[in-house]
């Protein structure tokens, strides 16, 4: 299920600005993949071309070439829309559908796709995806109601739930404890632990104790200077990037001596 | 760090930059004012055999003003002698804005309550002289429930549509020059709306060729761009999170817009397209042009004759001058004025309905 992510020599422009230039990075498959990096370092912007959702913004586009095992996601033939149900994606901030219950939320991607299913096979899917996102005990009384009445936390991991019932092989997760109180990021990071048995997970934070934690790899970006487009500083196994970090920049920044 | 904490030294309650309280007019001071003001001027006024309500009402407002100022100004500060003036202000203005509204809706039932019954809206005028004192506005509402549907039917998919476009798709020139017509639309005297589709209808059918779906389509041409822009707006407070959301599930666009974003303004549109009515099933001249303003009988086939319509129907009554033409017009404006109202209860209901529940 879980697959392997190729970048190599990839620049992402917002229209003639390149916001992020020549990436290159192996993301391995079952393990997750932290990106740190100063606020505006290109992070994120790097992680939504992964799953080609950059180009939803007017004006960006990418250059070079991203591998999804041994498709280019890029190639010709190559349609976002089936890129964006194999790569899925969690965003800062809990974004459940309003007009939708919990249980519908769940099962968006089939239904929204206009996808026919039993009664007990959406069931099963429901309760399987909450189960997985650690919700299920929280809100199998209450499947019906809104999925606007949760707390942030749990209408997180609702939107983790509803990423995985697609059944993709990546889940993209930009900044995903960012609006969320200790306890409820514990409860994600329990959860990521636990995903990445199935999935490429693939986290943009600006915790780096949040990185150490959950990650088994973590890559560093940064600004050569205001203005100058983001770039790959340096990536490797968690443990050497925040015990002996190759570049002095890396060293800077975990130590806190800037960002 | 010491265990211990030292008590600071208590502020001294009588010095004045220590004192957090200051003076406070009672809670009912401005009421009980108000009513003692009221009834001194109207008692003033009385005794001078002058009393009227306009002059009543601004004394009152006046009087009470300055009482109030110069009490709050004496016992709780200036700053808070300012809030009760601007209070005093923005109230006076809510009910200056207010009574026309009142004395219109007063005015519309007084007169309108003559004729208004069961008999007034279920006969139509066939066979009625202007002069009788019979015949009803049933042919009328038929007429403007019948153009205005038709209307609503035209310009709410094509302005929902042009809606859906300038949102999620126009970019760059197209949009501003799409967005600039729309809004000289807007703009559209509706006589001219009224004399266009005549003249289509002259140029399509021949001369003489009045009926209720050249009257549909002049109000349709008045009714889109209110749709557009009201939809746009709702459209816009779709927050972009929610689309993106649907797109990582891999949902192509256009699903993403019939089932994520206009279901969640679904609320806001419908309120949108039932203003949108509202302001057009009260137009008149550009039915008198197009529709006829000498229909007497029921007709519910809009493509055959003339349609009479309520505010079509007022007008013609009030022309001929009669008392009972009177009477029968105030009672149309009565139905046209409920019939508006209606409209906005459904809105709020229909609006409710569809609204996001977090509950």
């Amino acid at each position: 299920m879980a697959k392997r992510i190729d970048v190599s020599g990839l620049h992402v422009y917002y229209g003639d600005f390149l916001a992020v230039e020549d990436v290159s990075m192996t993301i391995e498959p079952r393990s997750v993949t932290a990106f740190i990096g100063s606020s505006g370092c290109g992070k994120s912007t790097f992680l939504r071309t992964l799953n080609r959702m950059h180009e939803v913004t007017p004006g960006a586009r990418a250059e070079g070439k991203v591998l999804l095992d041994d498709l280019d996601i890029y190639g010709r033939e190559v349609d976002p829309v089936m890129v964006r149900s194999e790569i899925g994606m969690v965003f800062q901030k809990a974004n459940p559908f309003p007009t939708m219950s919990i249980y519908d939320n769940v099962i968006a991607g089939a239904r929204l796709n206009n996808k026919r299913m039993s009664k007990s096979e959406a069931d099963g899917l429901v309760e399987e995806s909450l189960r997985g996102a650690n919700l299920w005990e929280e809100v199998k009384d209450r499947l019906h109601k809104p999925g606007s009445g949760l707390s942030g936390g749990q209408q997180q991991r609702l939107c983790i739930a509803r990423a995985t019932a697609v059944k993709p092989s990546v889940l993209l997760m930009d900044e995903p404890c960012s609006a969320l109180d200790p306890i409820s990021t514990l409860a994600i990071e329990d959860l990521i632990h636990k995903l990445k048995e199935d999935y490429t997970i693939v986290i943009v934070t600006h915790n780096m104790q949040q990185a150490a934690r959950v990650s088994d790899r973590t890559a560093f970006f940064n600004l050569s200077a205001p203005g100058k487009p983001g770039k790959l500083i340096e990536m490797g196994e968690t443990n050497q990037i925040f015990t002996r970090p190759e570049k002095k920049e890396t060293e800077n920044y975990i130590t806190g001596r800037f960002g | 760090m010491s265990m211990t904490t030292t008590q600071p030294p208590a502020p001294d309650a009588g010095s004045p930059e220590n004192d957090l309280r200051s003076g406070a007019l009672p809670h009912r001071f401005p009421l009980v004012l108000l009513v003692a003001c009221g009834m001194v001027v109207a008692g003033v006024l009385a005794a001078f055999s002058s009393f009227g309500i306009v002059l009543w009402a601004l004394l009152t407002a006046v009087s009470y003003v300055v009482i109030v100022v110069t009490a709050s100004a004496r016992i709780e500060g200036g700053r808070k002698a300012k809030d009760r003036l601007v209070t005093s202000l923005v109230y006076s203005a809510f009910l200056l804005a207010m009574a026309p509204l009142v004395s219109l809706l007063y005015t519309v039932v007084g007169y309108g309550l003559a004729r208004f019954d069961g008999y007034f809206l279920t006969v139509s005028m066939n066979g009625v002289l202007p002069s009788m004192d019979a015949g009803g506005v049933y042919h009328a509402i038929v007429g403007t429930l019948a153009i205005t549907g038709m209307a609503t039917l035209i310009s709410v998919p094509i302005g929902v549509l042009t809606a859906v476009y300038l949102v999620e798709y126009a970019q760059g020139r197209l949009k501003k020059v799409i967005t600039f017509f729309v809004d000289v639309m807007t703009g559209i005297p509706s006589i001219v709306a009224g004399l266009f589709v005549v003249a289509l209808w002259m140029m399509l059918f021949g001369p003489g060729n009045t009926n209720g779906a050249a009257g549909a389509i002049s109000l349709a041409v008045l009714m889109i761009p209110v749709v557009v822009r009201s939809s746009e707006e709702m459209l816009r407070l779709v927050p972009r999170d929610l689309r993106e959301a649907s797109y990582a599930l891999g949902v192509p666009k256009w699903r993403t817009i019939t089932k994520v974003v206009l279901p969640t303004s679904a609320a806001g549109l419908t309120t949108g397209i039932m203003l949108a009515i509202a302001r057009v099933i009260g137009e008149t001249a550009p039915l008198v042009l197009t529709a006829g303003s000498s229909a007497v009988s029921i007709n519910w086939n809009l493509f055959d004759g003339q349609m009479m319509s309520l505010p079509v129907f007022i007008y013609s009554q009030f022309r001929m001058g009669g008392a009972v033409n009177y009477e029968r017009a105030w009672a149309a404006a009565l139905t046209l004025v409920l019939t508006v109202m209606l409209l906005f209860v459904l809105a709020r209901v229909i609006g409710r309905l569809f609204a996001p529940k977090t509950r």
